[in-house]
């Protein structure tokens, strides 16, 4: 066991963790951000993307005691005073998203994109979300909707 | 008010998925509870010689472990089969127990054997390590081709066959082709493929011991039907003391319409222990547990005339059904399956025989699609192989065979009520810039390159289904729907619906419908699923049903409202109920300017009786309140259709396929909400396009999946696709009120043949498998003769 200290959605959060709580892990089960989801054991399918210091992360690939100190952005700490999100926004007015369970990942990974590449092409967008699987849009309109964002960003 | 039905209304339920508010099941944690490991088989087929615990037992933590013992001592029951199919000889059909916890015998990788239950998810699965089993392995079969050659897997069940179907007219269809020019024949293979809803299976059992209830959180697109086989044929509870709810689904595609091993042996264990337990699926167990879909090797025959006409056509089939038969896993490969082979043709003489065979492989049961996509992949590989071989255009020879007039007798068993193929046809040429292919072709030459076009037109059967019908054909249940309408006395409406969404948009599109029928706003309709506490008795969502059943429940449910307005009107107003009318919300009496909103109507309902200015007498007779129940059993299947074009682009040095272009032209009847079809048509194109350029759940001779996770199944990814084209022609299905036909599985099923028929198109005609990997396609590549290549 070990102590951390995260930034979490703008809080400090101090907790005892088990040298072996995958961060996936610890924000589900310890703080009860259940927002962000677990698709897989094997670091394929990004249900699980955060933003770790401000870049996206699939946190089943990173140990809580690792990132002692660091700043974690999840799903729920995207909008800001009840205001969803471009990119949230985006995805709901055009159905980037059916079942909901890859959203949070898909979310957090593309407003990654959007931080290192303002006006990213169709392919680049592609390219970018190939470590996200979703099973129910074809991506389609996932990628639309990232380009919808990038116009209000 | 403007009509909501046909517009682009976005989603009620996107906010909480969107910041994280979504409830799955696994989001779901009750005080003091335990969780659940379950032990699994690591072989195919073997007899479970002795299962000990005793170490197991003394681990940290752990709370109980049960094993097929217990299961049988308390005579839990199996999982079963919902379709009862009998063989062409009339017998019926063979089908093994399927105890949820094996005892004695093992039959696929991942059959579990026990449960362990911790107090920490850790603490199970290091007990789990624990139990010992000792197997002895025996011979395994995995062959769907093979499969009757094998050794016996279940006793009793001769050649492992379930039953040999037959359904059509042998005699028939041999004279229709002695009077054939040509024989077009065909052997394919439809591939297998495991489901992948992203949310992995989960379920969390609580047992109460005042009321003696059990609850069930599960993963499930049925929480009726799960409840109703839990209780009938699991023996857990009687049906009034288990409720099942199923909150935010992540996905189903088929997957999760069964009630598996793990619901039925946490409710009863949950009630054994007195305590709650919890269990999620690991992804590699919902690879191996999950159902698997397709897995059929079949041989075709077309009989055509010179000009093109068809005259016969023969199909035979061995469907694997896995270990054990489930569900849907009967009927897939039968009624679903059968009576859609001979696609949207004319065809005087037809038969489809199918033999179910039992495999030491994960249950094949159905999925998105079931059946259809099977079908369609038959008879559309079949046509672009007589176009190849009677050189006649593939467009021009399907319209040759469409049928001229609806309603089209369909061969063997459908009567489709609506429709126009020719249409759709030549829009799909029209959106694809058919015409235009060859000077694509040529500069894709120009680069080296290979390019394919490929057209499929395919028709389902969906929004199953008639219970009559069905229950005839062996179904164990009738499969209408239900609806309540419940209007609060200050006018807000819930709606019950007896359907599921996991990713359909029940709540907006039903929402939609209600608003236009009630003429209450949208805001204030709320729609209620996914819970046997709330609402009446319904059977889920499968098969495209939600809309073409479901749907149609609720607008029924909403005329009996309405109905009942007319004569709480009519008293108030002291006209007659033949007076009122009912639009925007408002009860209008004929010829005056006397009227009611439907609030008004509501409130009264809840407050009849006359006192000062408060004036609300109900007829005599009739009830207090504002609620309506329907049940809709449609009288028909119904049936989308539509034409699909795929091109693609073939490197011949790497044999890597790229799709070019993909266009859908589509029939759903009329559409609710145009962007939530839309959704459902990418979806359904992203897992048919899958199943024929990169998925493939593979076993090896032992019965170990080779395909058990992400770094060996290829899911289909953001940079597999191209942007798809899709449109639509429209005839509305005459059999239901809303003209609706369904749209969940079309992609599913048109997308195999159209791509599969681009691929083949561009390697010369040369047969594939699907999927079409770049080293099958590089092989096939070096039999081509090289297009710009001098003759010897």
């Amino acid at each position: 066991m070990r102590k951390v200290t995260l930034e979490i959605n703008g809080k400090t959060v101090v907790k005892e963790v088990h040298d072996n709580t995958l961060l996936s892990s610890f924000l589900r089960d310890h703080l009860n951000l259940t927002g962000t989801h677990i698709g897989c054991d094997t670091s394929q399918c990004g249900a699980c993307v955060v933003h770790v210091n401000g870049n996206s992360l699939k946190s089943c690939t990173a140990l809580a005691a690792d990132i002692d100190g660091s700043k974690v952005t999840t799903i729920e700490g995207l909008a800001t005073n009840g205001k969803m999100h471009p990119m949230q926004e985006a995805f709901k007015k055009l159905h980037g998203l059916q079942c909901g369970f890859c959203t949070p990942g898909m979310v957090m990974s593309a407003v990654d994109l959007l931080q290192k590449n303002k006006k990213p092409s169709d392919t680049e967008i592609r390219d970018w979300l190939e470590g996200n699987i979703c099973r129910c849009t074809g991506y389609q309109n996932i990628v639309a909707a990232v380009k919808e964002a990038a116009t209000k960003m | 008010m403007a009509s909501l039905v046909g517009s682009r209304v976005e989603r009620k339920e996107d906010k909480r998925f969107l910041t994280g508010k979504g409830r799955y099941t696994s989001d779901i944690n009750l005080a003091n509870q335990t969780y659940a490991i379950f032990v699994r088989s690591p072989h195919a087929r073997a007899q479970i010689k002795k299962l000990d615990i005793s170490k197991a037992q003394k681990s940290s933590g752990v709370v109980s472990i049960l094993t097929g013992s217990e299961i049988a001592e308390d005579k839990i029951g199996g999982l079963i089969a919902g379709w009862a199919i009998r063989s062409e000889d009339g017998t019926e059909m063979k089908c093994p127990a399927n105890p949820p916890l094996a005892k004695d015998i093992v039959n696929f990788v991942g059959d579990p054997v026990a449960v362990v239950i911790a107090e920490s998810l850790e603490e199970a699965k290091v007990a789990a390590e624990k139990v010992s089993v000792d197997y002895k392995v025996l011979k395994a079969v995995t062959s769907t081709a093979d499969a009757m050659n094998g050794d016996t897997i279940h006793e009793g069940i001769d050649k492992n066959l379930c039953f040999d179907w037959l359904l059509g007219d042998r005699q028939k269809v041999k004279e229709a082709f002695e009077k054939a020019d040509k024989v077009i024949s065909i052997d394919i293979i439809n591939n297998r493929l495991i489901p992948n809803a992203m949310e992995p299976r989960a379920c969390l059992a609580d047992y109460n011991s005042a009321s003696e209830e059990i609850t069930l959180y599960t993963t499930s697109q049925n929480p009726h039907l799960s409840r109703l086989i839990m209780s009938a044929f699991g023996n857990v509870s009687p049906e009034h003391k288990l409720r099942v709810v199923a909150p935010d689904v992540g996905g189903g595609f088929g997957s999760k319409i069964n009630v598996y091993n793990e619901d039925i042996v946490c409710s009863w264990a949950a009630k054994k222990i007195n305590r709650a337990i919890k269990w999620v699926a690991e992804r590699s167990e919902s690879f191996l547990t999950d159902i698997h879909g397709r897995d059929h090797v079949t041989h075709a025959e077309l009989a055509v005339t010179n000009d093109g006409k068809f005259l016969g056509f023969k199909n035979e089939t061995i469907a694997n059904l896995g270990a054990y038969a489930r569900v849907f896993g009967t009927v897939t490969p039968t009624y679903l399956f059968g009576p859609c082979a001979t696609g949207v043709y004319e065809i005087p003489a037809a038969y489809s025989n199918v033999k179910a065979v039992f495999t030491n492989t994960a249950p094949v049961d159905a999925y998105r699609g079931a059946g259809r996509p099977e079908a369609t992949y038959t008879i559309e590989r079949l046509v672009e192989k007589a176009s190849m071989e009677l050189g006649i255009d593939k467009t021009e020879l399907r319209m040759k065979n469409f049928p001229t007039a609806f309603p089209f007798k369909q061969t063997l068993v459908h009567t489709v009520d609506s429709g126009d193929y020719v249409a759709g046809m030549e829009k799909a040429k029209q959106m694809a810039d058919y015409n235009g292919y060859e000077a694509r072709r040529k500069e894709s030459e120009s680069k080296g390159k290979l390019r394919g076009i490929g057209v499929s037109s395919y028709f389902e059967a969906c929004g199953i289904a008639p219970s009559a019908a069905v229950m005839s054909l062996g179904c164990g249940v009738g499969l209408w729907e239900s609806a309540e309408v419940r209007f609060n006395p200050t006018g807000q409406v819930t709606v019950y619906t007896g359907s599921h969404s996991h990713g359909q948009s029940h709540q907006t599109t039903f929402a939609q419908i209600a608003a236009d029928e009630l003429g209450v706003p949208i805001e204030n309709i709320d729609i209620v699923h996914g819970d046997t506490d709330k609402g009446t008795f319904g059977m889920g969502t499968y098969g495209s049903r939600s809309l073409t059943v479901g749907g149609i429940a609720i607008v029924n449910a909403c005329k009996k409202i309405v109905e009942k307005g007319k004569r709480v009107t009519a008293k108030m107003l002291e006209s007659s109920p033949d007076d009122v009318e009912f639009k925007d919300g408002e009860f209008i009496v004929a010829k005056s300017n006397k009227k009611k909103t439907i609030g008004e109507i509501a409130f009264a309902c809840y407050l009849p009786g006359v006192r000062d200015e408060m004036k609300s007498p109900l007829p005599e007779g009739e009830e207090p309140g504002l609620k309506e129940t329907a049940f809709f059993d449609p009288s028909n299947f119904s049936f989308p259709a539509g034409t699909h074009i795929a091109e693609v682009e073939i490197d011949p040095e790497t044999g890597e396929v790229k799709l070019e272009k993909y266009t859908a032209c589509d029939d759903f009847g009329r559409i609710i909400n145009p962007m939530i079809v839309e959704g459902q048509v990418h979806g359904g194109l992203a897992q048919g396009i899958g199943q024929a350029l990169y998925e493939n759940a593979e076993y090896d001779e032992t019965g170990q999946l080779m395909t058990g996770s992400y770094m060996d199944y290829t899911m289909p990814r953001a940079d597999n696709f191209p942007e798809f084209n899709i449109g639509y022609t429209c005839t509305h299905a005459t059999t239901n009120p809303l003209g609706v036909k369904g749209c969940g599985e079309a992609g599913a099923i048109a997308a195999p043949p159209t791509v599969m028929n681009a691929v083949i198109d561009a390697l010369g005609g040369q047969e594939i498998t699907m999927p079409a990997t770049a080293e099958k396609v590089w092989k096939a590549c070096k039999n081509l003769k090289k297009p710009n290549s001098k003759a010897a």
